[in-house]
């Protein structure tokens, strides 16, 4: 499969990366090597096969509801780009 | 005197020989002198590693036997370390303190690990060449024009080059293996849920695993020790009894059964001298009374795509967190919150890594996930088949670690040509198998890495056979003429 750089331009919007038209146009050439390469998995005898999510087919590990991670507030915003007042802040979302 | 190997400073250190101090000192010089020709260090952390090394000296005189106590270590940049940046090779981190410790560096710390820095590595684990980091590419100790492979290439570097004794990777389809062979170390990705990825950043979690990298199979088993156990904080943690994986150290190898997979010796790619140093060690185990068979893994060749639907698609939604808002790089002045994400993540992260997001992004999206991500996971259960046939027959498999010799930089420019340089490692992964890379003979100058893959949880076998081998070979005490 090819992706062209409209094609390209559109997963980039869904993955959240700015992406202009000369970015795009040079990665519209490995994605589609890509694809290609993957393709291989056509071929593949998995008729009944039952997916494989985890490699040793764990089930997930259940926990008593309760609190054990202590309070790490003041940590956590410290390290953030932009808090005031104990909050996150992002560009105006209601005018 | 930086020959010596981590097992046996720790002997040293008990008997007093040398301080915690000393040793520090001796390879924090050894960084300051050596490293610019390789750039294995994405930051160095000498005034607390002397903290560390003076508290250990304290224990040793009060005749405490931790395993690593006063051992010089460097962790990968991928383990988060409270206080000290942990940048994961990209500048989406590169202003990251890391509030807390990953467990790894929690369990090393105990063990009385000092650590002297973090490595660097591909920009989050992405590669196998150490180019595409933020910090630059590091450079191959044995050819500074050659790469060390990745992407755990800094770790590899920086122990082949006896920068430090031992240091720690991860591997998620051969970023301990790759780089241990082509810097003529030792390195070995335990069983998927051996060792804790809590505070390990996330790549692809069904695969991503950490494991020990040092000079010998001992180093690793003692490395191993103090870094794997079940951790409550990873929900794919095992919960198994804690486990000695030097105890196989001694085992003799007379009727030990190896399996040569077909697939990974008839493959075109294989570069022909590299087959030459495979031989020769399969005749050394031989030897020492090892019975040599071939095996089959039908679906081999399917790997490399298979891990490139599911290791993107896990990668797409991992990154998903780093948004510019509550910790990492954020762009200048956004425009709205839109921009705020998608310039955030546009220049925070780079080429192979956006590259890796689209593909994972573009596999899961609505109407694609069955043909590609549902696809992949049915493929990886028949790879992961095959593994099991062969292990009913053999006890552990045997296969180069990679195709070719170390390549020089810039040599592999498009992406699939590179994912290739992981052929024979990546297939563990998906299985979820243990495997390690050895140091087997060297090739105009160039090492070559010998590859291993054992049973689910039996890695003090796959140690105790690469320790058998070398006490036959002395590849492993190898180390490059300038670094020396």
């Amino acid at each position: 499969m090819s992706v062209d750089t409209s094609e390209v331009r559109r997963i980039a919007h869904l993955s959240r990366l700015a992406m202009n038209d000369d970015q795009a146009r040079d990665f519209a050439g490995g994605l589609s090597d890509i694809f290609a390469f993957v393709e291989q998995l056509d071929g593949a005898a998995i008729e009944g096969v039952e997916p494989m999510a985890h490699p040793l087919d764990a089930e997930q590990r259940l926990r008593p509801d309760a609190v054990t991670e202590p309070d790490r507030r003041e940590a956590y915003q410290a390290i953030a780009p932009a808090v005031e007042g104990g909050l996150y802040l992002v560009p105006r979302v209601i005018e | 005197m930086a020959q010596e190997t981590l097992s046996g400073w720790v002997r040293k250190l008990q008997a007093r020989e040398i301080s915690s101090r000393e040793l520090t000192q001796l390879y924090l010089d050894r960084i300051e002198r050596l490293d610019p020709e390789l750039n294995s260090f994405i930051t160095v952390t000498a005034e607390q590693a002397l903290a560390q090394a003076d508290a250990a000296d304290a224990r040793l005189a009060q005749g405490e036997q931790a395993p690593l106590l006063g051992v010089p270590i460097a962790q990968k940049d991928i383990f988060c370390t409270e206080g000290v940046r942990t940048s994961c090779g990209s500048r989406m981190l590169d202003p990251f303190v890391s509030p807390y410790n990953a467990t790894v560096v929690e369990r090393m710390n105990a063990a009385g690990a000092v650590m002297l820095g973090k490595t660097n590595m591909d920009e989050f684990a992405m590669g196998s060449s150490n180019e595409t980091s933020f910090y630059g590419p590091v450079r191959n100790p044995w050819d500074t024009g050659r790469v060390p492979g990745g992407s755990s290439g800094g770790s590899a570097a920086a122990v082949g080059a006896r920068l430090v004794p031992g240091a720690t990777g991860t591997d998620t389809g051969g970023s301990i293996r790759q780089p241990a062979a082509f810097c003529g170390i030792t390195g070995l990705k335990p069983t998927y849920g051996r060792v804790s990825r809590y505070g390990m950043i996330a790549f692809a979690s069904s695969l991503d695993q950490g494991g020990p990298m040092a000079a010998t199979a001992e180093d690793c088993g003692r490395m191993l020790n103090a870094m794997a156990g079940f951790d409550e904080r990873d929900s794919t943690s095992v919960e198994r009894p804690a486990e000695d994986f030097t105890a196989g150290l001694n085992q003799d190898l007379k009727g030990l059964r190896i399996g040569l997979p077909t697939e990974f010796f008839g493959e075109a790619g294989l570069d022909e001298r590299v087959r030459g140093v495979i031989d020769a060690a399969i005749e050394v185990l031989k030897g020492r009374g090892a019975e040599v068979r071939e095996v089959g893994l039908p679906n081999s060749h399917l790997s490399v795509p298979a891990y490139y639907v599911v290791a993107p698609a896990e990668c797409s939604s991992n990154l998903a967190r780093f948004d510019g808002v509550r910790y990492g790089y954020r762009c200048e002045n956004p425009e709205d919150l839109m921009d705020l994400y998608t310039r955030s993540r546009g220049e925070g992260f780079g080429d192979e890594v956006k590259r890796r997001i689209m593909v994972g992004t573009y596999v899961l999206s609505a109407g694609y996930y069955d043909a590609y991500y549902l696809k992949a996971q049915k493929v990886r259960r028949i790879i992961a088949d095959d593994f099991r046939r062969a292990f009913a027959d053999v006890d552990v498999l045997l296969a180069p670690t990679t195709p070719e010799l170390p390549f020089a930089l810039g040599a592999k420019a498009d992406p699939v040509s590179m994912y290739l340089s992981d052929i024979y490692t990546i297939a563990a992964n998906l299985a979820g198998l243990p495997a390690m890379s050895l140091p087997a003979g060297e090739i105009d100058g160039l090492p070559v890495g010998l590859q291993l893959i054992g049973n689910y949880f039996d890695e003090a076998r796959l140690l105790g056979v690469a320790h058998q081998y070398q006490q036959e070979t002395d590849w492993h005490t190898r180390v490059p003429a300038a670094f020396a």
